[in-house]
Parts: C-alpha cells; structure tokens; sequence
C-alpha cells in the first residue's frame, strides 16, 4: 500500500513541477517585478517624505504652517477639490440614469463625449476656459463688465477641475447601473412610488458604492490636478495657488523643505485614497458575495 | 448590532470628526479674508494690489513688498497687501490681457508691457510716467557655468564650441531667452561681424540647447538643480542668485560686453480706475526710486540707477560694457518683429535646426 501511494504523491508533485517553471525563473521574476515597483514607485515616494523630514518634525510642521501662501494653498486645495467633485456626482449620476435607463438617437455619441476630458491634455482643457471666459475670449468683456470673475479666480479652478474630473463618477456608475438593470425601480413605479421616491428609495440605495468609488476617485484627481490649473490660475501667491502649484512654486524659490513638506502632504491625502479604494473593493466584492448568496437560497 | 446601526455610528462619528475641523478652517479663512471685521476701530481701510512680474524678481518683490507695506500702512493707517505672481515675462503680458487683475505690472521687456497697450489696458505714454522712461533698475545677461569652468567658456564666441550643452529659456515667452538670443546677436554683429555670421553662431548655439524652458526660473531649475547644460545664459540676478544658491557647485562668467537688460514697469489704468486703487499702485511704483528702494533692488543683485547707491554695491556689478537693443535694431518693435514674431528669425532658425536634425 506504502510504496504505491507514495508513487501517486511524487507524480502529482511532477506534474506540479513540470506545469511550473524552474525555481531560478520564478525567483528572477518576482525580483524583477520588486525591483521595478521599489525603484519606480516606492523609493520615489519614501524620497518625498524623507525630503519633507530631514530637518525633523518640527521643521516640518513649520514649512507646513507657518507661510500663509502653503497654508492658503492647502486650504484652497481642500476647497476646490470637494465641490468640483460635487457638481460631478449631480452630473455623473444624471448622466448615468440617461444612459442607462433611456434609450435616444445620440446615446452612443453622448456616452462618447463623456470620456473626452480623459482624451483632451488638462493644458488645452485650461486654453479651452480661457478661451471662453478670458478677457480676449468670447464671455470675457461681459463677465467683467458685471463684475463675474471666473479665469484667474476661485470659480475657474472648480470648473477646470471639474472639467478634467468628469468622466470619473459616470465612467463608474453606467455600467453599475447597466448590471443592476431597472426591474426593481420599474417594480417601485408600478407599486405607485413617485420619480424622486423611486430615485432615493431604489436607485441609490443599489449605486451607493459605485458611487462612492468614483467619488474617491474623482476626488483624488481633482486635488492633484496640475496642468489645467496651471493655465487659470494666475499664479496669484496666497490667492490663486493651488497645492500642486504651491509644490512647484516653492521648488522654484530654492524652497526645498518646504516644496516637499507640500508635497508629502499630497502625497499622504493620495495613500489615503488608496487605503479607501482597497477597503471599498473589499467592501463591494463582500456585498456583491452576499447578494448573490441571497440570490441562490 | 445591525449593519444599519454600525453605518449610523460611523455617520456619527465621522461628523464628530469633520465639524470642528471645518469650523476651524472657516474661522481661519474668515480671519484671513476679512481682517476689518476684527480690527474695525483701528484700520479706517483695506487696499490690496496685486504686481504681475516675471520670474526672475520673486526675492526681489518680496522684500520690496514687506518694506513697502510697513511704510504704507504708518504713514496712512490703510491696510495693505500685496499678492506676487510670477512666470515668464510674455506668458504674464498674455495673461494680464486675458484678464488677469494686475494693479501694476512690472514685466522684463517694453514689447511685454506695450502689448497691455495695445489692448488698451494701459494708457499710451506709460513709458514717461515714472522716471528713466518707466525703468527703475537694469541688469544684463550672464555665465553660470559648472566648478572650475570645465568647458573654458569666458565669453560668447566660447558658446560656439562643439559638445558645449547650453541652457536658456525660449525666446518666444521669457525675456530671459529673448535678451539672450540678442545678446548673442549683438556679440557678433556689433564687433564688425554679417548678420549672415550672427545668424549662423545664433543657430549653432540653440542646436546645442536640450531643453528650452518656457520661463527664466525653469531654465534656473533645470541647470542647477537638475544638473541639465554646460552653461547657463541667465540675467545677472538670477545667476548670481543661482551660483549663492550652489554650495560652490556653480560659477559666474562675466563675457566683456553683453545687453543691457531694461525691465519696466507701469501701472494698469484699466483695472486700477475699475478698482480705484491709482494712488497706492503710484506711491508703490514710485517707491522703486527712492534711495531705500533702490537699495533693496541692489540687494538682489539688480543694478540701481542711483549712482551712490551703485557705488555702494559695485562690488557686485563687474564691470560690464553693455550695449542695448537699440544697438541691434533701431527700436524694439522692429526688433520683436525681425526675431521672435510669429515666422521671424528666432522661427525660422528653430525649423532649420529641427530640419537638418531629422535628415541627420
């Protein structure tokens, strides 16, 4: 009995081996696979906290806090980046609920332009709103004579963020909302609930984590956002400075410290963004899990 | 407990978090954008202006500003701030043009400045509002070269060298590339040289230029920190900013002669009668000129039209032998248009490079 089973054990581990590649191999790839992440991505990001701290925390805290421009840039960030990603989860989810629920000539076109901003450089997406609101642009001489300022100011930092931000919620809601199909708001409709009863009670009930997804997302972009940005701001020092211009800014001024405290800060709101999109993975695969469960019982 | 209760608690606590932390913020922000409201017995008024300058003048303003303010503020009890924005000097005239609220605008070229004429932000004549037609302070365009001077570069005929890697911003935004280029011109022309001459060194060198950065402080950043180029063609402030900033990393050259570099200033009429802020716009322009002004722009290495105080700080300013744009052309308009218009020289020159690049 012995010798027989012990036959049948070392020739599943021969097969095994011999559907795997040699040991050299495996080592070399996972190595190589390290080396890349460590040299391409982790070291570079350790670099900026190292950078931001070398002079210890106190010095940190110091760059941090102490020029108002870093802190107005910083609280400016933190501004801009919350209400552009606003107004793209009013538009993300209407213009996911056009899509998916109604069919119309131009609904293909339609989901199209939406994934231009993806397509257009943040750069020419700034040109764009300077074209259309800059003095020499078409809305310019009105806005001013009416004292609307929108290049060079607050509301033009939302709307070029907002811009390059958009395709980030609809991009994740349509094909959510595709999956979960209309049967259960169709059910809420014939069982006599109203548009706005159907909408909270149903539809964002099923899309809340999706959702949520792309807010994350959206939310990470917008306050990274650099090249768009760059073209509206101005440049103004405590004014119009954004974090990643501030980064840039105090780079330029031999401000070395304080560039990298900057940046590290970005950099931690960015780590944050991954923990959160892990744990909704985590979250959404666990749910998805749970319904299907339900779904089979 | 119910996922329902756990979500409820987690709603609870994270509005626990969030609300001070927002009101915190908006205190703040209230304190910083509305300082009347707390000191409303003792400022009468509140004015702000806002300089639109180039790149090189950063430090520069920022010292003009802190002295300017505090003497302001004591002799008229108004509130004043000052907010910089910096970039190259003809992405900053486009910018003002585009509507960028500039109280006063202090660029590196007069095309920069009279474009804002042209576009009837400014009124003509600006150039005989303030002193020495508009120009508070000049400089020049200098070497920075790595330690020791590797490549024995010690005036403009050395750029021509083979394998000597070059660094100045682009002509078409920065007055930093524009006056480089000119000077470049000059060194030729203006020592019995062709212009069939000057237009061939002017080629050789910007096909040994790797990168052409859009303003002077990009350029700055790329041969110092980024340790890009043999040489660096900076105006003399930022290349004497740059070699302080080195460690003994960098070196000044000085060539024999070289452009002179006349940065003015003016004050925006269109917005300053909208914002009704001529006075301060004036007195702050004016300030430039007085002794204590000028001592500060020779502080930061920009040579003052004071000549007490230029002797003060002559050991700064070498002793250069400087001719001016006119030298070049008769005005600068018809230099502008002859270089860096739109299919000029500066154009044409750069396609040749590209052209004989790719048939290489």
């Amino acid at each position: 009995m012995m010798p027989q089973k012990s036959t049948v054990a070392s020739s599943t581990a021969r097969h095994a081996a011999s559907r795997e590649d040699p040991v050299w191999v495996r080592v070399l790839l996972i190595g190589l696979a390290f080396l890349v992440i460590g040299v391409l991505i982790v070291i570079p990001v350790a670099n900026v906290f190292y950078q931001a701290f070398r002079g210890g925390a106190g010095v940190y805290w110091k760059n941090l806090v102490s020029d108002p421009d870093t802190r107005h840039s910083i609280f400016l960030t933190l501004t801009v980046a919350p209400v552009a990603v606003a107004l793209n989860v009013v538009f993300g989810v209407a213009a996911a609920w056009l899509i998916t629920r109604f069919k119309f000539p131009g609904r293909t076109f339609l989901t199209t332009l939406l994934d231009l901003p993806f397509a257009i450089s943040p750069v020419v997406a700034g040109l764009m709103f300077m074209l259309m609101f800059g003095l020499q642009g078409y809305m310019g001489p009105w806005l001013r004579d009416h004292g609307i300022k929108i290049v060079f100011a607050y509301p033009g930092l939302v709307l070029v963020t907002a811009f390059v931000t958009m395709p980030f919620i609809a991009r994740e809601l349509i094909p959510v909302m595709d999956a979960i199909g209309s049967d259960e708001e169709i059910a809420a409709v014939s069982l006599g609930a109203n548009g706005w009863q159907t909408f909270w009670r149903i539809t964002i009930p099923n899309i809340k984590w999706g959702l949520l997804y792309g807010v994350i997302l959206c939310n990470a972009r917008a306050m990274g956002e650099f090249g768009a940005v760059h073209v509206v701001s101005g440049h103004i020092s405590g004014q119009t400075d954004t974090m990643p211009l501030r980064v840039e800014k105090l780079f330029q001024e031999y401000n070395n410290p304080g560039s990298f405290a900057v940046a590290s800060v970005l950099t931690a709101l960015a780590i944050v963004t991954l923990f959160l999109k892990i744990w909704l993975e985590h979250k959404t695969s666990h749910e998805l899990a749970e319904a299907r469960d339900v779904g089979v019982t | 407990m119910s996922r329902r209760s756990l979500q409820n608690i987690a709603i609870v606590l994270l509005i626990a978090v969030v609300w001070p932390v927002a009101r915190q913020i908006q205190q703040r922000f209230a304190n910083e954008s509305a300082p009347e409201a707390v000191e409303s017995r003792t400022v009468v008024r509140e004015v702000a202006l806002l300089n639109v300058s180039y790149d090189p003048t950063r430090e520069l303003w920022q010292a003009v500003n802190a002295k300017f303010v505090t003497k302001y503020e004591s002799e008229t009890g108004v509130k004043l701030t000052i907010k910089q924005s910096h970039a190259a000097s003809g992405s900053q005239a486009r910018a003002i043009a585009d509507g960028l609220e500039a109280d006063v605008a202090t660029l590196s070229l007069w095309p920069d400045l009279d474009l804002l004429r042209k576009k009837a932000l400014i009124k003509a004549g600006w150039e005989d509002e303030f002193p020495n037609g508009s120009v508070p302070y000049f400089s020049t365009v200098v070497f920075v070269v790595r330690k020791g001077n590797p490549k024995g570069i010690h005036d403009w005929a050395d750029l021509g060298k083979p394998d000597t890697s070059i660094i100045t911003p682009s002509p078409k935004t920065s007055g930093n590339g524009r006056l480089a280029l000119l000077g470049a011109w000059g060194s030729v022309v203006l020592q019995g040289g062709s212009e069939e001459n000057a237009r061939e060194f002017v080629t050789r060198i910007y096909r040994n230029v790797p990168v052409l950065d859009t303003g002077a402080r990009g350029a700055t950043v790329t041969f110092s920190q980024k340790g890009i180029g043999d040489v660096h063609l900076a105006v003399e402030s930022e290349a004497r900013l740059e070699v302080r900033e080195s460690n003994g990393e960098l070196e000044l050259v000085y060539p024999t002669k070289s452009i002179r570099h006349d940065p003015p200033v003016a004050i925006v009429d269109a917005v300053v009668e909208r914002r009704g802020t001529q006075d301060v716009a004036k007195s702050y322009l004016d300030y430039l000129y007085t002794p204590e002004g000028q001592v500060v722009i020779a502080e930061h290495d920009f040579r003052p039209l004071d000549a007490e105080v230029l002797t003060k700080f002559a050991d700064r300013f070498p002793k250069v032998e400087l001719f001016t744009v006119e030298d070049i052309g008769p005005n600068w308009d018809a230099v502008q248009k002859k270089f860096f218009a739109e299919g000029a020289l500066f154009d044409s020159i750069y396609q040749e490079i590209h052209r004989s690049d790719s048939a290489k």
